[in-house]
């Protein structure tokens, strides 16, 4: 177990991409898979390799992160000895750097006992064991390890992300951004590992050299200076970075393998509960290849889509290849297809929303939507 | 004790064995028996608790607590693990002249006497762990404020033919009792006990300590302490509750009240035909697991059911509770039962008017059928290979 270990969650991703979802939360907050949200995988992820001590980095809109993770006690991180901390405000909005908000809170750094770190992102979903990670760290004797993952360009989904460019030994020796020209790719997925005494010399450096910016940059523009080791994880990633690819990873639940995989038993995702009833299936349901959350009333028709909790389906209603978040109610005769609700959505009777496969309709928080309205909604 | 004085605390009966309930409590106490889904019997009492605002509960626990103190544990589930008051767990105990077993409901309150004394409470409410329902105890004790009574009995209408199985009381037409017959041969009406009390608390203690030294009692609040109170003049009233009420006593009602919560057709006047769990002001709260969301298969087929996260289902569930982490497989069906925390029905395994303890397994093709009034059961972590059929 990983006790001498500190995590830190830096919610500091570009969310231009998903702005009709992260108008009031960070990229961390938004609602996945039904009851989660995407900072749990993370979370869990740090507390399964038995981590106690995590920092979160929230510099901005951060009241339903904080809603969300509380005292941090569905992860076990309510503790008296480390535990969990929040740092969420921000000198100046307009430049969001960790490595300010680190500097503001050198502190918390040289309070925990911990001599190590791991310092990641919440924005790629995976299950992935960091005890793995640490070992082949730690033996490594590098002074930064980071984490890729080999893909192939299909559906542009890990556009703009780093790149690493390896030598024969998974030295890193060059970074870029994937434009998805290239077939075969090392996505990084922004999870380093280092010692504490080396972060806080990166950060002071930064400030020395007044590059202030994010962490994640300082390292990939000194690949050349420093020692970074790349670790290649070979598991299921689902990255979050634009309203399609939430749309295709959100679908990726209903293949069975990944979802057993991402929900292994070994390893499980903790989330805050909200003691919501059983799901109640009518008589007039129908119900197919979908991912249901508790609390939900289902008297009309679902087909492949992922239900939030606390969704009202009526009769007679369709909901087809699309994301409903908590607290939804669709009335009778409504059809929906290839749509996310943010949470509160009212769709009256016999409205219909229909958006594209691989880029959904957003309907966003509280709204109502009255009148019959059809939307076909083009990729440009 | 700063900050322990309460108007009124709660103390829930969970000692008993439910022995009518067969296989559910062999290793079990029946109100850790789990119960519609995703509870178990005694959060209903609990969240009864919580959302009457009332802090400090006493569990008073004996057969095979194990499963029961997991989940309770500190009272967090419930809003019960207070700095000062929220949920204690009280054992049998010994002390300087030996100690006993929970003789019986009274006994189980007697010896409690100093727990109790700890709050000086001026009521005392005392419940059992094994009902489903959801009430607010507030309204309860503003009624047996307002009739200045000694003791107040909540009370419900049962069909006069199960009359004798209950505690019956004859009132008076402002709900004074006059007579409290403990199952009656021949019921004069069918206002029966719920086993839900609200006592003076000095008044009560002093016919626990009378009770405690007389040795042909019981020690039980219906037999004993109940027509003592009568017989010394006291004023006990009865308080008439109208919504849902069921004491799983048998292995029958046990499954009838899990097939309640499937009713589609309760008139909104008659609140007594099915227990509401969405209502978000009363919410029935339980101990949570982390499991990720039920999987609806392609090719699955649920109709008038209630499934809980975790879940798997490639075959058919029509009419049937499912808790935790339920595996249903291709071409399986599951009828009118009632299917317990991780248990798994394989391929094509039909399984009818039954109940599937946890951790078991009807295997690939197997057959489990029951009928109404007899139901069958499939004990825990059984591994049922061969087919079970009651005619």
């Amino acid at each position: 177990m990983l006790t001498n270990y500190l995590g830190i969650v830096s919610l500091t991703e570009n969310d231009s991409k998903l702005k009709s979802l992260t108008a009031t939360r960070p990229l961390g907050s938004i609602p996945i898979f039904g009851r989660y949200r995407v900072i749990d995988f993370v979370l869990s992820n740090l507390v399964n390799a038995g981590v106690t001590n995590v920092g979160i980095l929230a510099p901005t809109k951060s009241r339903s992160l904080i809603d969300h993770v509380g005292t941090g006690k569905p992860w076990n991180l309510n503790r008296k000895v480390d535990g969990l901390y929040i740092f969420n405000y921000s000198y100046d909005p307009s430049s969001i750097s960790d490595i300010k908000l680190l500097k503001s809170n050198m502190e918390f750094l040289f309070r925990s006992k911990k001599e190590m770190v791991i310092f990641t992102l919440s924005h790629m979903i995976c299950n992935i064991d960091f005890k793995e990670v640490a070992k082949y760290h730690e033996e490594s004797n590098a002074d930064i390890t980071v984490v890729y993952k080999k893909v192939s360009n299909e559906d542009d989904l890990f556009l703009d992300a780093p790149t690493l460019i390896l030598d024969q030994d998974s030295k890193v020796i060059g970074v870029g951004k994937n434009i998805g020209r290239r077939t075969l790719v090392n996505i990084s997925l922004d999870i380093f590992l280092l010692s504490k005494e080396f972060l806080i010399e990166c950060i002071l450096s930064c400030l020395e050299n007044g590059n202030c910016g994010l962490f994640r940059d300082f390292v990939y523009k000194n690949v050349q200076n420093m020692n970074v080791n790349a670790y290649e994880f070979k598991g299921y990633v689902g990255c979050i970075n634009s309203i399609s690819s939430y749309f295709k990873v959100s679908m990726d639940m209903l293949n069975v393998d990944i979802q057993s995989e991402l929900f292994s038993k070994e390893r499980p995702i903790y989330t805050k509960s909200n003691d919501s009833p059983p799901t109640r299936y009518f008589s007039t349901c129908e119900v197919e290849n979908s991912f249901i959350s508790n609390g939900c009333l289902i008297k009309g028709k679902v087909k492949n889509s992922i239900i939030s909790r606390g969704v009202v389906i009526e009769k007679d209603a369709v909901v087809e290849n699309s994301i409903i978040f908590s607290k939804c109610i669709i009335k009778s005769g409504a059809v929906l297809k290839n749509v996310i609700l943010d949470k509160n959505v009212v769709i009256d009777s016999n409205a219909t929303l229909i958006g594209h496969n691989k880029n959904p309709l957003v309907m966003e928080k509280q709204s109502k939507v009255y009148l019959s309205v059809l939307k076909e909604v083009k990729r440009l | 004790m700063n900050g322990l004085k309460r108007e009124i605390i709660a103390m829930i009966l969970a000692g008993g064995q439910g022995s009518r309930l067969k296989e559910l409590t062999k290793a079990n106490a029946k109100p850790a028996v789990e119960f519609g889904g995703k509870y178990r019997i005694i959060d209903f009492t609990l969240s009864n608790c919580t959302n009457s605002s009332i802090d400090v509960v006493g569990v008073l626990t004996q057969y095979q607590p194990f499963t029961l103190h997991c989940h309770i544990g500190i009272g967090t589930a419930w809003d019960l693990d207070r700095t000062k008051g929220g949920v204690y767990i009280l054992p049998p105990h010994t002390n300087d002249s030996g100690g006993n077993w929970y003789k019986g409901t009274a006994d189980a309150i007697y010896q409690n006497m100093n727990f109790v004394e700890l709050f000086s409470p001026e009521y005392l409410l005392v419940l059992s762990g094994d009902h489903i329902y959801t009430m607010n105890y507030q309204e309860m004790l503003k009624f047996h404020k307002e009739k200045k009574a000694d003791v107040t009995i909540a009370c419900i209408e049962v069909p006069i033919q199960e009359a004798s199985r209950f505690g019956i009381m004859n009132t008076k037409e402002d709900n004074r009792i006059y007579e409290f017959e403990e199952k009656p041969k021949h019921p004069k009406n069918n206002l029966a006990s719920m086993g839900i009390y609200i006592f003076n608390w000095e008044r009560l203690k002093r016919y626990l300590k009378e009770d405690a030294k007389d040795e042909n009692s019981d020690h039980d609040f219906g037999k004993n302490i109940i027509p003592k109170m009568l017989k010394g003049g006291e004023k006990l009233f009865a308080y008439p509750f109208r919504g849902y009420w069921k004491d799983v006593g048998t292995v029958e009602s046990y499954w009838e009240a899990n097939m309640d919560l499937l009713n589609e057709s309760c008139p909104i006047d008659a609140p007594s035909c099915s227990l509401d769990l969405y209502n978000d002001e009363f919410k029935v709260y339980t101990s949570s697991i982390a499991y990720p969301p039920q999987y609806i298969a392609p090719g699955a087929n649920v109709k008038k059911s209630m499934i809980v996260e975790g879940c798997c289902i490639w075959g058919e569930v029509c009419n049937s509770v499912l808790s935790y982490n339920v595996y249903v497989g291709k071409n399986a069906k599951v009828i009118n039962s009632v299917i317990l925390s991780n248990s798994h029905i394989e391929d094509g395994a039909v399984v009818e008017n039954a109940i599937i303890c946890s951790g078991a397994k009807v295997s690939k093709g197997c057959i489990v059928r029951g009928k109404p009034g007899k139901i069958a059961v499939v004990p825990e972590n059984k591994n049922q290979s061969s087919n079970l059929i009651l005619e």
